[in-house]
């Protein structure tokens, strides 16, 4: 069994250097500039909030909005963490940015061949046993890569060697189920543009309760339509039947009718 | 030349200028793609084309299954002369949605994928498959029309032995096509405004597809009666706006007793931009044309009907456009207005609608009566007693 990789993004440490996003655009083959919020050519950017900077990217949930969402299965989630997108599959409903909690995917608006553009957690370089890019150009240790359960023990202690000066959350914990990439911060996360009253229940199951309805309601409904079709008809019979013998056009022992 | 002048009508023109209006922008979307022609961003991903082309567009193709389920399986056989024209409608409607899709998709001409890369976990699967089943559905139940005017006896016997069939998979399908497209919404708790987000979405959309429905019947028959000089049937579509209020009542109370369960009523006083549009909405579309409805005099009086009939639909349009746009721009810290090329498409759609419409009204047998159908005349009693079991909700 595969531990699940994850990040921890310290914003107490982060200098705003944006050798992340520099490195991330070198490692993903991306257009060079700097970039101050996600684009389709940044998947990893520095907002500034109040002198803080919050790096944002995709969180890679753990189970991710994206991957049930998407009609043609373009979004997977891999055992290491990352949760990946297929081109080939994708037929363009955007569906997934209109679901996604974090607003992550970017989209190629002026292509005529558009594609979701998010980041891919280095898939390629995790599988081969590196970090992400990002995490290792940080050069002050605001990001670090490893294995999502000893990164969430790793935030408590940082928060209990220095009481007061975290705020007493890890974000990306519990938030939509837990995600892959977890924050740690000393000013509140409300104030720094997290969506903070996000649920702490996965989103997928909510679309899963109506969905796992149509089995019932085809059976049901379709037994209820025909039977209904049954009795309307079978009285509609009855009714010429009757009408015929009235006028005289049959006799009773003609038998009854068919 | 003049003879040429002499055919233009007022409203062919206009047609004409919308649908070069309409061509242009679509030449600017498939040149320089979604965001040379659209106000469409990554934070506002859905605009007028998902909201109005097709949330609207398959809820105003409700009168198809609505009234093809009273003819045909609660044998309600008064209201046969109404039936082709509405599966016209529904049927126009679906094939317009497919073609606002060709327009919205990024890859349009990757739309098959669905049929072989299957994710049934997915609200957006579902919908791609009723979309696809129900438009077969819709144009074999619309067939005989065609077949008729072809005289192709032999197929059309074929096609009426399997009336029964279809009718259910139409009214099945479109059970499951009206409610997923709010199940589309059920995914963002937060970023659906507390007024239009609940857990009871899917089944609001399709109560309010019923009624909208009946309302569609009742606006179009009304329309082509006057365009077409035929006959009008006042008396069906006074039954059929009975349908309506028990629908619209039925809408209104589910969306009051679901405010209540989710202790949102508070909402209904915030003032607020989202306030304002959820009243207007409910007031418009759900209150006023039930108080008209419900009275007999507006019932029966042609100009009574149709007002009542635009009423439920403008509400319609203004609810799907609240869930779909409006509903989701605080949250998404962006506004949206759509680029005139998305209006001029959308619009461009419906005139095409109202073209093919009146196409098939001139050539295609729609409004002829069989005479088979009304040989029986149920008495008024068991008539009442039809309408009270289709009435009522299942």
């Amino acid at each position: 069994m595969i531990k699940s990789k994850a990040m921890l993004i310290d914003l107490t440490l982060c200098v705003g250097c944006n050798a992340c996003q520099e490195a991330c655009k070198t490692a993903n083959g991306l257009a060079e500039g700097e970039e101050k919020r996600l684009s389709a050519t940044a998947y990893t950017a520095l907002e500034e909030h109040d002198g803080v900077y919050v790096r944002r990217m995709c969180q890679h949930c753990v189970e991710p909005t994206c991957v049930s969402v998407c009609p043609v299965g373009a979004f997977v989630k891999t055992e290491e963490g990352p949760v990946l997108y297929d081109e080939e599959k994708c037929i363009g409903c955007r569906y997934c940015m209109q679901a996604c909690p974090f607003q992550v995917p970017r989209y190629e608006w002026r292509s005529t061949f558009p594609r979701v553009r998010k980041c891919v957690f280095c898939d390629s370089r995790i599988t081969q046993g590196l970090q992400p890019a990002c995490a290792e150009a940080c050069p002050a240790g605001a990001t670090k890569f490893g294995d999502r359960d000893d990164l969430i023990q790793e935030a408590l202690d940082r928060m209990k060697a220095d009481p007061g000066k975290y705020v007493s959350r890890i974000y990306g914990r519990h938030e939509v189920g837990g995600t892959s990439i977890l924050y740690i911060t000393s000013v509140p996360f409300e104030q720094l543009g997290f969506k903070a009253d996000l649920q702490t229940t996965a989103l997928p199951d909510l679309t899963w309760n109506a969905l796992s309805k149509i089995p019932g309601v085809v059976s049901v409904g379709g037994v209820l339509l025909y039977g209904i079709w049954w009795i309307t008809n079978r009285r509609a019979e009855v009714q010429r039947y009757e009408q015929e013998l009235k006028e005289g056009n049959r006799s009773p022992d003609q038998g009854a009718i068919s | 030349m003049k003879r040429l002048l002499s055919k233009l009508t007022f409203w062919k023109v206009v047609a004409g200028l919308v649908l070069i209006s309409g061509a242009c922008s679509a030449a600017v979307r498939y040149l320089g793609g979604l965001g040379a022609a659209t106000n469409l961003t990554d934070e506002f991903p859905w605009g007028l084309w998902i909201g109005f082309d097709v949330l609207c567009g398959v809820g105003l193709a409700a009168g198809g299954f609505t009234l093809a389920g009273i003819v045909y399986i609660f044998n309600v056989k008064r209201f046969e002369p109404i039936i082709r024209p509405t599966i016209l409608t529904a049927f126009l409607g679906y094939l317009l949605v497919i073609l606002a899709l060709m327009f919205d998709l990024g890859r349009p001409l990757q739309i098959w994928h669905a049929i072989i890369m299957w994710n049934p976990r997915s609200v957006m699967f579902e919908v791609a498959w009723c979309v696809m089943l129900y438009t077969t559905v819709l144009a074999l139940e619309f067939s005989p029309v065609v077949m008729e005017k072809l005289k192709m006896t032999r197929t059309m016997k074929v096609i009426k032995k399997i009336t029964i069939p279809l009718i259910i998979a139409g009214v099945l399908l479109s059970t499951l096509h009206q409610s997923s497209l709010g199940s589309l919404y059920l995914i963002i708790p937060e970023k659906l405004y507390g007024l239009w987000y609940s857990p009871y979405l899917p089944v609001f959309f399709f109560v309010s597809a019923i009624s909208v429905g009946c309302a569609m019947v009742i606006f179009e028959s009304l329309l082509s009666s006057h365009a077409f000089n035929r006959g009008l049937e006042l008396d069906l579509l006074s039954e059929i706006g009975k349908v309506a209020v028990v629908g619209l009542a039925v809408y209104l109370t589910m969306k009051v007793v679901d405010l209540a369960d989710r202790h949102a009523l508070s909402l209904l006083w915030l003032p607020r931009m989202e306030t304002y549009l959820y009243w207007l909405e409910m007031v418009v579309g759900v209150i006023a044309p039930l108080l008209l409805l419900s009275r007999r005099r507006v019932r029966e009086s042609r100009n009574g009907l149709f007002l009542s009939a635009v009423m439920v639909i403008v509400g319609f349009v203004l609810n799907r456009m609240n869930v779909s746009i409006t509903g989701l721009e605080a949250w998404a810290g962006a506004s949206y207005f759509p680029s005139w090329m998305e209006i001029s498409v959308t619009v461009s759609i419906v005139a095409a609608g109202f073209v093919l419409f009146a196409y098939g009204a001139k050539y295609l047998p729609l409004f002829k009566q069989h005479p088979k159908t009304v040989s029986i005349a149920p008495s008024e009693a068991e008539w009442l007693q039809d309408l009270k079991t289709v009435s009522q909700p299942s």
